[in-house]
């Protein structure tokens, strides 16, 4: 077979772009395009789906199959089409309220099922297509439009209620690091089962500055960890700082000190157990951490749509391509003359 | 099949055209399963029948309470048969509680075959009664066959090494063994289900073996039933015959519009009674490329079968009236994007959680207009348990062919009655051609068939075809986004044509009697049954009416105005409120009488007749 040849242009659709101008979709459209061409996969074997939100307008701007849904209900529509035809490279496109408000019933559902799909979560941590109110990630306290007096809700951690659900591929990364966000969808759209990847997105109309202390050049090289795998957890403006283990909770110390002789963690994707995924997940909320990237969890299971191409051919096997005539005669029959 | 000779029986044989007998007893006590027996062998010899479990909504309701009573009822008879029967001729009572929630429908001077040993004090007190009805004079109006049926049963199966529980829990094969000796029905037929069902458990097939035989032998050989009857075979159209419920109907015919359009079937459902046994039914015939799947929730469903439409299988989702509530925001996309789908409500009673296992019409307007804005669905109505397979098969022929999602409304009453459907010939079932886009041109989403208004739907994994579609206004022809003011009002209209002259590609219904008249019935869905009965009666009697079952609902046939201004009276019978009197007025500005009655239950054949008397009257 020809090897598929393509390029970013051939996933441009016609459609003109309508995101506000600075924000953080732009990114991570633009590292999509340069994925895509790299999985090897026919252009008209993807399809994208999205439910409604600022980010649910991405299969517009990707000359792909797509549809655009209904508020909450990609993971959904995306299992349809991906169970009916299991050669289609399927991926979900949503936000943080379309994903875990409106729709966290289907997310998590998803997670468990383990069909293959790669979900993308733009996180602002704000609702913006309905300019701004507070979304179930925004920090509790949050000033917003409908939460003049400060939101009483505390957030949701995406990470952790993707882990919780079982799925088999969890990753996080950020609109303002192009590199590593093409890594981490690269690694998601390979990965075979339900992938999801958690993008820190700017919103830089309602939210702006929601992940500063990441992408500030001064102030990201302090905040945030970028995790690799079989590696320490190393991050510092000059490299000198490192996660280890109490024994209990996580501590920081300078790598080339470690005084109080605490475990030096290495990190590993492909299952470093619930306790440890989560507590790395756990990061993202506190403030004296940093902030963790990267790939939590890359395992495989058995996927949904294998599962049940596989119950369909032993059925075959065992009973026989099924034909009416034998459907409609099963059970008790008898003769009038 | 021969009709076996019933042997030894010196008894009185009477001869009867038609009988209703209804089983009941306590949930526990396998009324269900001894009316599907008693319905195999009444087909099985060539009567024509129809039949309607009646169980209670609670799983494991308190033995003994009323609301824990089961009940299956049968007419069969040896000439045509459209209802389950209005009031049995015959009730099986296994407990006190069966009997009082019963009696009220009996027939006057009506047979009661009665468990003694169940009428003692805890379960007279269970049931509400104050004194046992079988002393106090409550059952003087009818004939009473008291029968010691959980002691009999015993002693038949005195010599069986099991214990008394098991023994107990075959009286309803005593009970069933009675009626065969009393409407001359053969044992044979049940006693190889017994064999089959039991396989490998032989005490089992020996205990429920002796005990329909025992009770067959008490009933040939004492002194309480002087008479047993016999119910010639009915001259039905000759062919092979089974019994189907509604949902195994539509189970059926959309497997077969799936294979007969090349698509492979996909369901996203979520469970509900009474619409659950499409979802089981459908989940065992992988073999026949049927994929099911069971979604987190109502909305899950639909949406996953919107999915799955667009990927190019035959999508459908089943459900019940709450269901669909949840599934209206899908049913819009649907709308907009123009996709085939399938969408099954197994009415029940409402509002809200209402009556789960009971019977209802009042879904009609949520179907027309249950969804924002202008948002036109097709609509199809059911008749009957067989006419569940033609109607399914319809509803995905036109889902198919007009792209276009379809509302197939049944509901509780026929989902799980049954009656002998004809089993038509696969191979004379006529294809379902699509229509695809062309391969070598620009693809544009929206460009339509001129003649349907249908779109071209390009499946994915088209090379070149790539497209995308959603909720938002499409652009006429491109389908590209739009808000542009003449173009939404343009779509908001082609929408709505291309639903409103489905009626051009679906066969007209039949309009029985003179197209001018005193009296119009117009009718749709599960009444189809009492109605056609009260028609045959009226006919006998050499009353004038005239009548039209409705299968499409919307769009309204093409035929209706050449003959509904023509009458009197347009008599509308539903268990509603008037929901397609509604319906009719607004479109014929004609006035309309309603029918209704919201019992839960099918329409009563008895009573409608009553009301067309007094109109027949009125109008003289
Ligand atoms: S409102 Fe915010 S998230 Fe939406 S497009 Fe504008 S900047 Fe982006």
């Amino acid at each position: 077979m020809e090897p598929i040849q393509l390029t970013k242009d051939d996933f441009t659709s016609n459609q003109e772009t309508r995101w506000c101008p600075g924000c953080g979709d732009y990114s991570i459209l633009a590292q999509m395009k340069k994925v895509l061409p790299t999985l090897g996969i026919p252009r008209e074997n993807f399809v994208f789906v999205s439910g409604i939100g600022c980010s649910s307008r991405f299969p517009y701007y990707l000359e792909t199959y797509g549809i655009h849904g209904i508020h909450g209900r990609a993971p959904v529509i995306a299992s349809g089409v991906k169970l009916a035809n299991p050669n289609l490279k399927v991926f979900v496109i949503t936000g943080d309220g379309d994903g875990l408000s409106i729709g966290g019933n289907h997310l998590i559902h998803l997670f468990r099922r383990n069909i293959d799909i790669t979900i993308v979560l733009f996180n602002n941590q704000i609702y913006g297509l309905t300019k701004g109110q507070y979304s179930p990630t925004s920090e509790k306290g949050k000033i917003t439009k409908s939460s003049p007096y400060g939101s009483l809700e505390s957030p949701f951690n995406p990470v952790q209620m993707a882990l919780a659900s079982g799925a088999s591929f969890v990753a996080r990364s950020i609109d303002r690091d192009p590199k590593h966000l093409e890594d981490t969808l690269a690694r998601a759209a390979k990965h075979k089962g339900t992938a999801f990847v958690e993008v820190y997105q700017n919103c830089n109309i309602f939210n702006d500055g929601a992940f500063l202390s990441l992408t500030e050049p001064k102030e990201k090289k302090k905040h945030l960890l970028k995790m690799e795998h079989g590696k320490p957890f190393i991050y510092g403006e000059n490299d000198e700082l490192m996660l280890t283990w109490t024994g209990k909770n996580f501590k920081v110390v300078n790598k080339d000190l470690n005084e109080n002789g605490h475990e030096i963690l290495t990190h590993d994707e492909n299952g470093s157990g619930p306790a440890m995924e989560f507590m790395l997940a756990s990061l993202s909320l506190d403030a004296q951490l940093p902030t963790p990237i990267g790939i939590f969890r890359a395992v495989e299971r058995d996927t949904y749509d294998d599962m049940m191409a596989a119950q369909m051919n032993a059925t075959k096997k065992k009973k026989g391509e099924g034909d009416l005539k034998t459907l409609f005669t099963g059970g008790y029959t008898w003769t009038n003359d | 099949m021969s009709e076996k000779e019933v042997q030894g029986t010196e008894k009185e044989v009477q001869e009867l055209e038609r009988v209703t007998i209804c089983f009941a007893g306590d949930s526990g006590d396998g009324m269900q399963l001894t009316g599907s027996q008693f319905t195999n062998t009444t087909a099985g010899i060539g009567n024509d029948l129809n039949t309607l479990p009646d169980y209670p909504a609670e799983i494991r309701a308190p033995v003994g309470t009323l609301f824990g009573v089961s009940g299956f009822q049968i007419q069969f008879s040896s000439s045509d048969v459209h209802t389950p029967g209005d009031s049995p001729d015959v009730l099986v009572a296994m407990n006190p509680a069966a009997l009082k929630v019963n009696l009220p429908n009996l027939k006057d001077n009506g047979i009661i075959i009665i468990n003694t040993d169940s009428f003692q004090s805890r379960n007279l007190t269970l049931a509400g009664y104050e004194s046992n009805p079988l002393e106090d004079g409550t059952l003087s109006a009818y004939q009473i066959f008291p029968v010691n049926i959980t002691g009999l049963t015993r002693e038949a199966l005195s010599d069986l090494d099991l214990n008394m529980k098991i023994k107990d829990r075959c009286k309803n094969f005593f009970a069933l063994g009675m009626t065969y000796w009393m409407y001359s029905r053969p044992m044979d037929m049940t006693e190889n289900w017994i064999k089959s069902k039991f396989k490998g458990k032989d005490d089992l097939i020996e205990a429920n073996t002796k005990a329909l035989k025992a009770g067959f032998s008490y009933a040939l050989s004492t002194e309480i039933f002087t008479t047993s009857f016999r119910i010639p075979k009915a001259a039905k159209k000759p062919g092979l015959y089974r019994n189907i419920t509604g949902n195994e109907g539509i189970a059926f015919g959309l497997i077969t519009a799936a294979k007969k359009s090349g698509r492979e079937l996909f369901l996203g459902s979520y469970p509900i009674t009474p619409a659950s046994d499409i979802l089981h039914e459908l989940s065992k015939h992988k073999n026949y490329d049927v994929k099911t799947f069971q979604a987190e929730d109502e909305i899950a469903g639909i949406g996953a079968a919107l999915g799955a439409a667009y990927a190019g299988a035959l999508g459908v989702t089943t459900t019940s009236g709450p269901g669909i509530a949840l599934k209206s925001e899908f049913m819009g996309l649907a709308v907009m994007t123009e996709l085939p789908l399938v969408i099954v409500n197994i009415q029940r009673g409402g509002p809200s959680t209402g009556l789960p296992t009971k019977t209802e019409q009042s879904d009609l307007l949520q179907a027309f207009y249950g969804r924002n804005g202008e948002s036109p669905i097709p609509i199809i109505a059911a008749a009957g348990p067989a006419d569940c397979f033609h109607a399914a098969f319809e509803a995905a022929r036109i889902a198919l062919q007009c792209t276009t999602p379809v509302i197939l409304l049944s509901d509780g009453y026929i989902a799980n009655g049954t009656e002998p459907w004809l089993i038509p010939d696969p191979d004379k079932i006529p294809e379902i051609k699509i229509k695809q886009p062309a391969l070598d041109e620009k693809y544009l989403p929206y460009k339509r068939d001129p003649e349907r208004l249908s779109r071209l739907h390009a499946l994915p994994g088209t090379p070149g075809l790539e497209h995308r579609i959603g909720g938002l206004e499409k652009e006429d022809v491109t389908g590209n986004v739009s808000y542009n003011a003449d173009n939404h009002d343009k779509m908001v209209r082609i929408r709505a044509d291309k639903v409103g002259r489905i009626n051009r590609f679906v066969e007209n219904p039949e309009l029985v009697g003179k197209d001018h008249g005193d009296l119009l019935i117009l009718s749709w869905g599960s009444t189809y049954g009492p109605i056609l009965a009260a028609v045959k009666d009226l006919q006998k009697k050499g009353k004038e009416v005239s009548w039209c079952h409705l299968r499409w609902l919307n769009p309204l046939p093409i035929n209706l105005d050449r003959f509904i201004y023509n009458f009197k009276t347009v008599l509308i019978p539903e268990i509603n409120l008037g929901q397609l009197s509604k319906i009719i007025r607004a479109e014929y500005l004609i006035d309309t009488v309603g029918f209704n009655r919201v019992r839960g239950l099918p329409l009563k054949t008895n009573e409608l007749l009553a009301e067309i008397d007094v109109i027949l009257k009125g109008l003289e």
